[in-house]
């Protein structure tokens, strides 16, 4: 990391927490300016994550779309003030929304396309299926807690994102009805992967399941069909490091 | 006084039942990474209170009997309100690296929970001033009510739920309040019968949702996240020292718990319910109607491997759980199966609660399951087998979060996998699944582990000996009694391609044939296990930014990776995923060492300092404050060590800690009891020199023991538990005896010289035993028992000469001075 990207870091946060202090105060604001300092905040990550991202930086449609969506409305009241800053977010009935970074690495994973159909497993707030809307043709999300569930219906349909159709249920069978799907995205913790989600991931398509605990993604998988039918993962770590010390940097 | 000295032993067993019950409530709460805060948290509230005493003696001791009553009941509101107040606070230990805002918390959840123990210490400290003609019998009430408190909350909590037991320790203090009121000058009976009501009152009628610890559990631990799915409910519970065991339906969303199934499997798994230990560490009792095709997909999970190369095997399974890889070993057609499980109320529930439910596969006439700690059944079983299985019971968020990091763990070590080698037939196969984890800590520890114990068992190429397979989210390893033969390599390799997992080592595994199917950035495991059996091994180990050196008996800490040159680096990557690979135990160990020594600093030594100018000359402040600075630390080294290693003994931790910490208090106090004696005897009237030979006996005792607990403990395992812990406290007892020695004799010696410098050395002293309950647990990781045990030894060795110089006042002495500081053990 070359100096001037950590002047950028250190002014995106600079600029995150000064509207951080303004939003509380004026809570009606459009808060522009923060999800500008989260952008570049993604970016700075981004260039020292090579292995976990596909093409050499992360789409700019991606970014595009996450400098849009008003982040601060997918937060409880009480997280509204924090919701532009590096870091997951609790939302209540254990779980959480993840780091922007993070949001931005299973999207560029996911690389949905203008005509592409993708299915959420785990709506939880709501904002990576507002962040896909405008990438995909058509996002579909199941969430196992009721109220979560209805409350990000209600917020993705105030916000108008037309496109995203949201259920209450088990995600084990994923969706049939509108299978098979160009990418699939598990965020529901799960011991193993669901035989009926890897049926409906359409061939060449993609799944990314994040691992790791609540506030600590360890690594983003992969996961793609192969024509012979053989499935295979991948392990991306959000971070460059090489375990042995003296070893191979990349 | 009408009481006697009962209510010194009522408060003394209530303020150590508390402190057990603490380490129990808040493992339920968060994680188990917490008691090692409350050790010290009760030790400062100990330390504290000592201060306090120093200052404001004198007015309490006159009216003694209702200062001792007001305390106690001071102690049993405190014990019930701390453990409400901060059970909700919305501390949350997972978000501390996003947002230390979170500390503040933490420091509010000290703040209110040294309360009890402030009041509980009062109470003694008081009654060592009021009977300071007669310290020896205060010692002995004091002492067995230390004892009776810490053995009986492990008999207790067998017997009822925690927050009941909190109940009972709060009333068990207005009990002590009664008996003390009844010594009053006036209003004697009016004040004994309302604190006499009030503890009746508070031990049958209080709410239990004032303590339920259930409702305040972190939101984030799994049982609470599996009742947030719609029609979830908890249809069992059962309550013990070993856990909190709950267990959930859930009809709408079924459980279908089956970690390293393979993405090849179609099948979905029978209906499940949930057990939880603690709110966390899920395992299955899967549903089963006797047709083997219903289970058809646990031949598809890594753990399924050595059923691939073994025939109708006789199979052990260590860690019995609810069963899965008892089903697994029916449908693999095993010829017999013994399954060891160390819950007692776990097998009840497997084997009787719902054995309708598990088809009754536990009274099957090949199926047989003991109650036994996984270790010790190896150890002493005369039974032979073909396949030893370890499956995985951790949850998976556990471990990543590396909250075991600081347990022992007698399960992984080189000697164990000794242990399991030897009660195998050949050819037979420990097969051992764990959590895969990126980049990769468990797995490669334990491949060093068990090349470690086959090259202790003679075995020159460990490599054919030797195989790990690897879904995307587990990884078993299979340790051979004898090398795997060319059709069990095939073999291997074909299992290995229908599921779609990787081999990362076999014998003849080629670099082209790795990192297939689940592809890591680098295919660590494999270059790791290269490494690992080549020359490159000590050179690798120390490259490896994890700790991944095998575990041994002398520093069972399997868990523990964290290596401090990978911190920086790990920080600094904090926010993009590197917080996910540090191990917060030993880090939040540290951290709690940095905080016990600040509040310490403040609580107990900035008073005392202020008071300096009484205490004499500046070069014996200095050299009495190292003494009791030394004693402090050692005393609490050896009772650690202790008990760390009389886990592997007692086969339970919680066991360890009650009857190593019953031992080590009641035969201290029958020690310092005994000290004058000694001093008058064998130190012929010097305090010096009876302390010089009371710590070369410790010295000599303790590296005795170093050398021949694990000979003595490799005789007794099989032993039954009572006969253990018999044995347990009469090992503890000479050394313990000879330990309690130095802190009064050297009060003795101090307090002719100076009184107030008494006050001085129960501060020094309380905060020494904060610190090194703490440092002890991080210097054993470090060093293992054999080092902090001679750390230990050195302390006790070099302490007398810091008090010699100054012997001619030893001829004064008389009497011995009060030594509050023993109920905490110094």
């Amino acid at each position: 990391m070359g100096p001037l990207a950590q002047c950028q870091a250190l002014l995106a946060a600079v600029l995150a927490s000064a509207a951080t202090v303004v939003s509380t105060s004026a809570p009606a604001q459009d808060r522009l300016a923060e999800r500008t300092a989260m952008i570049e905040t993604i970016k700075w990550h981004a260039r020292s994550a090579p292995s976990a991202i596909v093409r050499q930086n992360i789409d700019p449609a991606v970014l595009n779309t996450m400098g849009k969506v008003p982040r601060d409305l997918f937060v409880p009241e009480e997280q509204r003030g924090a919701a532009y800053r590096d870091r997951p977010l609790p939302i209540g009935y254990g779980q959480t929304i993840s780091q922007p970074f993070i949001v931005a690495l299973m999207t560029d994973l996911i690389n949905a396309g203008p005509g592409d159909a993708v299915l959420e497993i785990g709506t939880g707030s709501g904002y990576q299926a507002a962040v896909l809307s405008p990438l995909a043709a058509k996002v579909y999300s199941i969430e196992i807690i009721p109220e979560l569930g209805k409350r990000a219906a209600a917020r993705l349909a105030e916000l108008r994102f037309d496109n995203v159709e949201v259920k209450v249920g088990d995600g084990y069978y994923g969706w049939p009805a509108h299978a098979p799907f160009d990418g699939i995205l598990v965020t529901a913790a799960a011991s193993h992967i669901p035989p009926p989600l890897v049926e409906q991931l359409a061939e060449g398509g993609r799944m990314v399941v994040p691992v790791g605990g609540p506030f600590a993604t360890q690594v983003l998988m992969l996961v793609e069909k192969r024509r012979d039918g053989s499935i295979t993962t991948r392990q991306l770590l959000p971070v460059t490091f090489v375990p042995l010390r003296g070893g191979k940097a990349r | 006084m009408r009481a006697g000295l009962l209510p010194v032993s009522l408060i003394s067993a209530a303020t150590l039942a508390h402190e057990v019950l603490l380490m129990r409530l808040f493992s339920i709460l968060q994680w188990h990474h917490f008691s090692y805060m409350i050790i010290s948290i009760a030790l400062l509230g100990f330390g504290a209170s000592g201060t306090f005493l120093a200052f404001a003696r004198r007015p309490l001791v006159e009216r003694y009997p209702a200062a001792f009553a007001a305390s106690a009941a001071l102690f049993g509101i405190t014990a019930v309100a701390t453990f409400a107040g901060a059970e909700r606070l919305p501390f949350n230990a997972l978000e501390i690296v996003w947002n230390p805002g979170q500390l503040g918390w933490l420091a509010a959840s000290y703040a209110l929970l040294i309360l009890p123990f402030f009041f509980g210490a009062t109470c003694i400290g008081l009654a060592f001033s009021r009977h300071s003609r007669q310290i020896g019998r205060v010692y002995a009430f004091d002492l067995v009510g230390a004892g009776i408190g810490a053995l009986g909350t492990v008999g207790l909590l067998f017997l009822v739920f925690p927050y009941a037991a909190l109940r009972l320790v709060a009333a068990l203090g207005f009990a002590a309040a009664a008996l003390a009121a009844t010594g009053m000058a006036c209003h004697r009976w009016i004040s004994a019968g309302g604190l006499g009501i009030t503890a009746v009152v508070i031990a049958v009628w209080l709410p239990p949702y004032w303590t339920a610890p259930g409702p305040h559990m972190s939101q984030y631990k799994g049982l609470r996240m599996a009742l947030e799915v719609p029609n979830a409910r908890v249809v069992e519970e059962r309550s013990s020292p070993l856990g909190l065991l709950t267990v959930v339906e859930s009809p709408t969303v079924p459980f279908r718990y089956v970690p390293g199934l393979s993405l090849a499997n179609t099948q979905e798994p029978p209906a499940q319910l949930a057990v939880f230990t603690d709110g966390d560490s899920i395992t299955a009792l899967t549903a089963y109607d006797g047709d083997p095709a219903t289970i058809a997909y646990l031949d598809r999970t890594t753990a399924a491997l050595p059923y691939r190369i073994l025939e109708r095997p006789r199979v052990l399974i260590l860690g019995a759980g609810g069963g899965e890889q008892v089903l697994l070993a029916l449908r693999a057609g095993a010829d017999s199966v013994d399954a060891v499980e160390v819950n007692p109320q776990m097998i009840d529930l497997a084997r009787n609660r719902f054995a309708d439910f598990g088809g009754d596969i536990f009274s099957r006439p090949n199926v047989h399951l003991h109650l036994a700690e996984a270790r010790s059944y190896a150890a002493t079983t005369g039974e032979r087998y073909d396949l030893i299985q370890m499956p995985l019971l951790d949850s998976f968020s556990a471990a990543a979060a590396g909250v075991q990091s600081m347990h022992e763990n007698y399960t992984y070590t080189v000697e164990a996998l000794r242990d399991y080698l030897a009660v195998l037939r050949p050819p037979g196969v420990i097969a051992i699944t764990r959590w895969l984890r990126v980049p990769p800590r468990d797995i490669l520890k334990l491949f060093a582990t068990a090349i470690a114990a086959l090259e202790a068992d003679g075995i020159a190429e460990p490599g054919r000996h030797l195989a790990l397979i690897r879904s995307w989210n587990t990884s078993t390893l299979l340790v051979a009694k004898s090398p795997f033969t060319d059709e069990d390599v095939a073999a291997i390799r074909d299992f290995a391609a229908v599921n779609f997992f990787d081999i990362s080592w076999a014998p003849g595994i080629s670099a082209s044939a790795v990192n297939n199917y689940n592809q890591l950035d680098q295919e660590y495991l494999y270059e790791g296990a290269l490494a690992l059996l080549g020359p490159e091994r000590a050179n690798f180990t120390e490259r490896y930014k994890f700790d991944i050196a095998p575990a041994t008996d002398n520093r069972p800490y399997f868990f523990d990776f964290f290596r401090w040159r990978a911190l920086p680096e790990l920080l600094t990557l904090r926010t993009q995923g590197g917080a996910a690979m540090l191990d917060w135990g030993y880090l939040i160990l540290v951290m709690t060492l940095i905080q016990a020594a600040i509040l310490s600093a403040l609580l107990i030594l900035l008073p005392l300092w202020l008071r300096r100018r009484t205490l004499g000359g500046a070069v014996h402040r200095l050299r009495f404050g190292l003494y009791f600075l030394a004693l402090g630390l050692a005393f609490l080294f050896i009772e650690i060590a202790f008990i760390q290693r009389f886990v592997l003994f007692l086969g339970h931790p919680l066991y360890a800690v009650a009857v190593v910490l019953a031992g080590f208090l009641a035969f201290a106090g029958l020690g310092s009891a005994a000290a004058a004696g000694w001093m008058a005897g064998v130190g012929r009237g010097s305090a010096v020199r009876a302390i010089a030979v009371a710590v070369v006996v410790i010295a000599f005792l303790a590296v005795t023991y170093l050398l021949a607990l694990p000979f003595i403990f490799g005789q007794l395992l099989a032993l039954a538990d009572t006969a253990k812990i018999a044995i347990a406290l009469f090992l503890i007892a000479p050394l313990a005896f000879f330990m309690g020695m130095p802190f009064p004799l050297g009060l003795v010696h101090v307090g002719v010289r100076s009184e107030a410098f008494i006050a001085w050395a129960w501060g020094i002293n309380g905060c020494a035993s904060v610190l090194s309950a703490i440092l002890a647990a991080l210097l054993a990781m470090q060093v293992g028992f054999t080092g902090v045990v001679t750390i230990a030894c050195i302390l006790y060795l070099i302490a007398p000469a810091l008090l010699a110089g100054s012997g001619r006042y030893d001829q004064k002495a008389s009497g011995l001075v009060p030594d509050m500081n023993a109920t905490t053990g110094e």
